[in-house]
């Protein structure tokens, strides 16, 4: 399990870096929106449902129960899914702007 | 229970919410907005006096017990940054009321202000890692607001580039997050604190100490990560360039202090010396930048960069002594850049360009502003008895005390040069003859000016209060380093991992 997450988490990151480091505003923006993704799964596994095994809620006796994913890093990812949704909104709705007083998608195009 | 301490957040909150609704009535609205920035001055400033004379103030949210909840601290450098980031809101709320274009106002323009110091009071207060990425969010998210709001060219296009720049900074500040939380199972910074200390394998915290570096590096703007401030930072309105000059690279600043001195204390000693190279490489590109532009909100974005260079020199000297340096300076170049930045948006508006070729003559058109303007030019300089000159005498002081003779000489070259840069502004805008008729020209107002020659007076004013304040920057110095106390107002008596198994019984 861990494997394949480390695997997806690595082909997110490539896939992401590739794109941001292209001229087009589009795959940037693309580029950010996967790496926001590999970003999320990365704390996934950071959760100890796979890598501890003891989430952070404890039952009477003090001891962590059984068959209990760790719901803190849930938690965290549903936030940054949240955050990163709509600042996917705003940078494309400023990239439609930007590409309207530019009339082009260029990055190289985009100076002052 | 401190529960005043949600009250810094609530306020705006609501403020900027009314501001909204408000929206057609325009008194109400801006007398609002004024309310809550006063407000939030008046409560900064009594926290402040609080913290220091009754140590740390804690409470947590919803009554969860610490560690497991989100925990509110304010410490002497929370809390004297939340002051000053006050201040300098409530100048940019009274200069922008001078000046600020109706077309903005209708725009949400003043709600966003709000907002945007929501964010930076919820970052000076929290004392959870997440929760301060996610007051990172607040605050960017306003920030992009204010940087957009006027739809040109300029700013849709240095808007993108600051955009996509800092959601790659909070993308990695998120990844840090993350793995910080895989590593020691916990997000509360006291606890974080406690747990890194004693890891068997400290590996793995470098690695996590090099992201949280870059990231908040590259909201503070350091070298080699600043390239997006100067491309934004002239485009919006000059309220708004002085309000982010004043909070946002600062918050990268502060956020460096916290995390490093609190969390990654080992990785702080460990990482010491690049810090400082980073330091030395922001304060000499940043003014060769000035030094080469011709546009006054131009040279002094780029003397913003060289100023962060000497705040983030503080946390290189890896001392108490460097920490309450660097606070001291930080809280002096917020107040005196913010001033400055508001009297060359006075010319700039009176004189319908900011550019340094086609200006002049300001001297004699404007004497009283260009009084302050070199009072403040002195001040960020470092000519005593302006606050410029102890909080620079303080940070050589640090850095020869260790033996740190390189970055020291940088630093005092680097000043010399930062004053070149100014008083090459100086003149060419103040002191040589105007090529243009300037008598059709309005005349600067007194509400246009005020504000920055307010802040002026208050760097006056740390300047001859120096002995006081650098006493209690001292103070500030030491407990951002202090975590057993940091730890203790937090959790209680007996630090946050006691506190935890107590609670797990």
């Amino acid at each position: 399990m861990t494997l394949i997450l480390a695997i997806s988490i690595g082909c997110l990151f490539a896939g992401a870096i590739y794109l941001m480091l292209r001229r087009s505003v589009v795959k940037l923006i693309l580029g950010l929106l996967l790496l926001s993704h590999g970003v999320n799964l990365l704390i996934f596994t950071m959760g100890d449902g796979v890598r501890r095994g003891a989430p952070p809620i404890v039952d009477d006796a003090g001891l962590p129960p059984a068959n209990v994913a760790d719901p803190l890093v849930q938690a965290l990812i549903l936030t940054a899914i949240v955050i990163s949704f709509g600042l996917t909104a705003f940078v494309l709705a400023l990239a439609y702007r930007a590409n309207q007083a530019v009339g082009s998608d260029d990055l190289n195009d985009m100076i002052e | 229970m401190n529960n005043h301490l949600f009250l810094p957040l609530i306020v705006p909150l609501m403020g900027a919410a009314l501001a909204v609704l408000l929206g057609r009535r325009r008194t109400l609205a801006r007398a609002v907005v004024l309310a809550v920035v006063l407000f939030s001055t008046g409560y900064g400033g009594w926290l402040l006096w609080l913290v220091s004379v009754a140590g740390r103030q804690a409470t947590q949210a919803s009554n969860w017990p610490a560690p497991f909840g989100i925990s509110l601290v304010a410490d002497l450098l929370g809390a004297t940054m939340l002051f000053v980031s006050s201040l300098l809101m409530l100048g940019a709320v009274a200069y922008s009321l001078a000046t600020i274009e109706a077309d903005y106002e209708q725009h949400f323009y003043y709600p966003l202000l709000l907002l945007l110091l929501l964010g930076v009071s919820g970052a000076f207060l929290t004392g959870d890692l997440f929760n301060l990425y996610v007051w990172f969010e607040v605050l960017l998210m306003s920030s992009f607001g204010l940087l957009t709001l006027g739809g040109t060219r300029g700013q849709l296009v240095g808007g993108l580039k600051y955009v996509v720049l800092n959601l790659v900074g909070s993308t990695v500040f998120l990844i840090g997050g993350g793995m910080i939380y895989g590593l020691a199972g916990t997000l509360n910074m006291a606890h974080l604190g406690e747990r890194l200390a004693t890891l068997r394998e400290p590996g793995l915290a470098t690695a996590i100490a090099g992201l949280f570096l870059f990231a908040f590096g590259s909201k503070a703007a350091i070298a080699p990560l600043f390239f997006w401030l100067p491309e934004s930072y002239h485009t919006p309105p000059p309220a708004v360039t002085a309000i982010f000059s004043g909070l946002m690279t600062k918050v990268g600043v502060y956020a460096l202090y916290r995390v490093f001195g609190l969390v990654l204390a080992n990785e702080l000693a460990r990482m010491a010396p690049l810090i400082l190279a980073l330091a030395g490489a922001t304060m000499v590109l940043g003014v060769l930048g000035a030094l080469a532009q011709t546009e006054m909100r131009r040279v002094l974005s780029f003397t913003i960069i060289a100023e962060v260079g000497y705040c983030v020199m503080g946390l290189g000297l890896a001392s108490a002594a460097g920490l309450a340096a660097g606070l001291l300076f930080t809280a002096h170049v917020m107040i005196v850049k913010a001033g400055l930045l508001f009297l060359a948006g006075a010319i700039e508006r009176s004189a319908g360009t900011g550019d340094l070729r086609k200006l002049g003559g300001m001297a004699r058109r404007e004497p009283v502003l260009a009084t302050f303007w070199f009072l403040g030019m002195l001040s960020l300089a470092g000519v005593p008895p302006m606050s410029g000159f102890f909080g620079k005498l303080a940070l050589l002081q640090a850095g020869v005390a260790q033996g740190q003779y390189v970055i020291t000489g940088v630093a005092a070259t680097v000043s010399l040069l930062i004053f070149l840069a100014l008083l090459k502004i100086w003149n060419e805008v103040f002191w040589k003859k105007s090529y243009e008729d300037q008598s059709k020209l309005p005349r600067v107002s007194v509400a246009a000016l005020a504000p920055g020659a307010l802040l002026v007076v208050l760097s006056l004013v740390i300047g001859v209060a120096a002995g006081p304040i650098s006493e209690l920057s001292a103070l500030a110095g030491a407990q951002a380093l202090d975590l057993t106390g940091y730890a203790q107002a937090t959790c209680g008596a007996g630090g946050c991992e006691a506190a935890m198994s107590e609670l797990m019984k």
